[in-house]
């Protein structure tokens, strides 16, 4: 193994030095075994560390949204709240409704963290800090996305309540509209490095100009890109303004409402863990994953920028939820196929045409026309549609 | 090894057997479903462990993600809601058993007469890369014809769903 030399580079592969430290202890022959279960143990620990801390910041951040303090009564500024809420979820009673579906009630929460928890295995968090470096790791990132709408389904059908199944229709519906333009929008980063490999995307994007990075979010194609993919993971994670499948004033919490303590916390933790791996993902594709975001601060090490930029995706989401009302089905529908879905088709166009023309100032101007233009136009068609306006009400006036 | 095979295909076999077989014999037809899933996930196991990375991936995608999903709804938009408990033996359980076997002797022959004499010289195991070239150079008019295929179902499917939404008067 090498070891590698200048404070700098030991400072960024400390983890992966440490890994191939304990790993040496063991027989040749254990030794990727080894590795591997060091890492898996890592991300087991690291990622709902990150949940507990953003379920804190969240109702930090919303507190001061909402103009009163958040939790403060558990540790300083309230920072040991997500430990008294895991005892308080751990002794709570299991209820589970006399005519549910035991075993599907039971393995719904179980497939959905686990789920979750395997699409952290092609994450890249840092330089040579990812559990399997796949040749076709995005794609696996979104097959094993694909089968979280299943758990969710069984949740609600196994309740046997009707606003549990109504809200499993509503998610699943909504996540199989909004999975199209996700993975469309993923399609041009993959597009422009040639591979599916996190890794590659990563590295693809790792120059500089000058002292500003060559990431795909500063590009016409790739700014779109990024915008129409937090959009889409946003609604594929059920995160307001899409949380209509959850909305607590119309369906009690929608497919989780028969859950109680325990198995209510694992739903908890996989729908945080699925907003971590999801804004993690759009940093690999979009904001150069571990990268720094300016030469010069190339000292810091990368497994610490990439913290950073997830720390930001995920204040930017409360940020959100913060800010934003709830949409209604129709507009929700109507957003997903006739807006974001011919947005990101159009997005794959201009990719293609960026890649075959010469690098000049003009493929800038043409791709970021053609993209305003149309971003423009088909706002202005379907806002009209929209009839906005001051509400006429049937009956109740 | 186990009766001859290794332990991760036989595994994946036995996954794959039980899903269909459950899928086959239970009562209520979301659970029958539901094991149908439990299949498609013992089949994308075996892709994998063929190290068919491409095609394990994308049957999990199109099968357990969308498949399996389409087939749960048409189940409760069609028979309800409640538990719909069926009949696991129809009438003409001689009829299906010997159509059954019948495909299963099909199917069997014909893998079993393409089984080369000779062992084929290992295949490096192919990148996703050469998969899309081959697509898009080698078998583009297949790929072409498929995508227009989707496209005529999925107009088909549109124009399926049109004249309620006319009679409705929701055009407005």
């Amino acid at each position: 193994m090498i070891v590698p030399s200048g404070i700098v580079e030991q400072a960024d592969q400390i983890f992966v030095t440490l890994q191939h430290l304990v790993a040496g202890y063991f027989p040749v022959w254990l030794q990727p075994i080894v590795m591997a279960a060091l890492a898996v143990v890592a991300i087991v620990l690291t990622f709902p560390l990150c949940f507990a801390l953003s379920v804190w910041l969240e109702r930090k951040a919303l507190g001061r949204i909402q103009n009163r303090l958040g939790p403060n009564r558990v540790g300083p500024f309230g920072l040991l709240q997500p430990i008294a809420d895991a005892i308080k979820s751990l002794t709570k009673e299991d209820i589970v409704p006399l005519s549910a579906d035991a075993l599907v009630h039971f393995l719904a929460p179980v497939i959905l963290v686990v789920v979750t928890f395997l699409g952290y295995a092609v994450l890249p968090v840092g330089r040579n800090m990812v559990l399997l470096n796949m040749d076709c790791g995005i794609f696996f990132f979104f097959a094993i996305g694909a089968s979280t709408e299943l758990s969710i389904f069984m949740a609600g059908w196994s309740s046997r309540n009707k606003y549990s199944l109504l809200g499993a229709m509503r998610a699943v519906a909504q996540m199989i509209s909004y999975e199209v333009p996700l993975l469309l929008s993923a399609v041009v980063a993959v597009m422009m490095t040639g591979s599916l490999s996190t890794v590659k995307i990563v590295e693809a994007q790792s120059g500089f100009t000058g002292i500003f990075p060559h990431w795909y979010v500063f590009t016409p194609w790739g700014f779109l890109g990024f915008i129409l993919f937090v959009i889409a993971a946003l609604a594929e994670t059920n995160r307001s303004p899409f949380d209509l499948p959850e909305g607590e004033s119309e369906l009690v919490a929608g497919y989780f409402t028969e859950y109680s303590g325990f198995k209510f916390a694992l739903f908890f933790l996989g729908e945080y863990l699925g907003m971590l791996s999801i804004a993690g993902f759009a940093i690999t594709l979009f904001l150069g994953g571990w990268g720094a975001p300016l030469s010069v601060l190339g000292f810091v090490p990368s497994w610490a920028w990439f913290f950073v930029k997830l720390a930001a995706g995920i204040l930017f989401f409360i940020w959100l939820r913060g800010t934003m009302p709830r949409l209604r089905q129709d507009q929700l529908m109507n957003f997903a196929w006739k807006f974001v879905l011919p947005m990101s088709l159009l997005n794959l166009v201009v990719a293609g045409a960026w890649r075959f023309m010469p690098d000049t100032w003009l493929r800038w101007v043409v791709s970021a026309g053609i993209l305003g233009c149309a971003y423009v136009l088909l706002g202005r068609i379907l806002m009209r549609r929209q009839g906005l306006g001051p509400r006429s009400y049937r009956y109740a006036e | 090894m186990i009766f001859g095979v290794g332990l991760p295909f036989f595994l994946a076999a036995m996954i794959t057997l039980i899903g269909a077989l459950a899928a086959a014999t239970m009562r209520n037809l979301v659970h029958c479903a539901l094991s149908l899933t439990v299949a498609f996930g013992g089949l994308a196991l075996i892709y994998l462990q063929l190290d068919a990375q491409f095609a394990g991936f994308a049957q999990i995608l199109v099968y357990i993600g969308a498949v399996a999903i389409l087939v749960v709804f048409a189940i409760l938009l069609t028979r309800g809601v409640g538990t719909t408990l069926i009949h696991v033996y129809a009438q003409k359980w001689v009829l299906g058993l010997l159509l059954a076997a019948g495909v299963f002797a099909l199917l069997g022959w014909a893998v079993l007469t393409s089984i080369p004499r000779v062992a084929a010289p290992a295949i490096a195991v192919p990148t996703v890369l050469a998969i899309g070239q081959s697509l898009m150079y080698d078998y583009v008019l297949p790929l072409e014809i498929t995508a227009v295929l989707l496209t005529v179902a999925l107009i088909g499917a549109v124009i399926v769903a049109m004249p309620e939404f006319k009679k409705n008067g929701g055009a407005e």
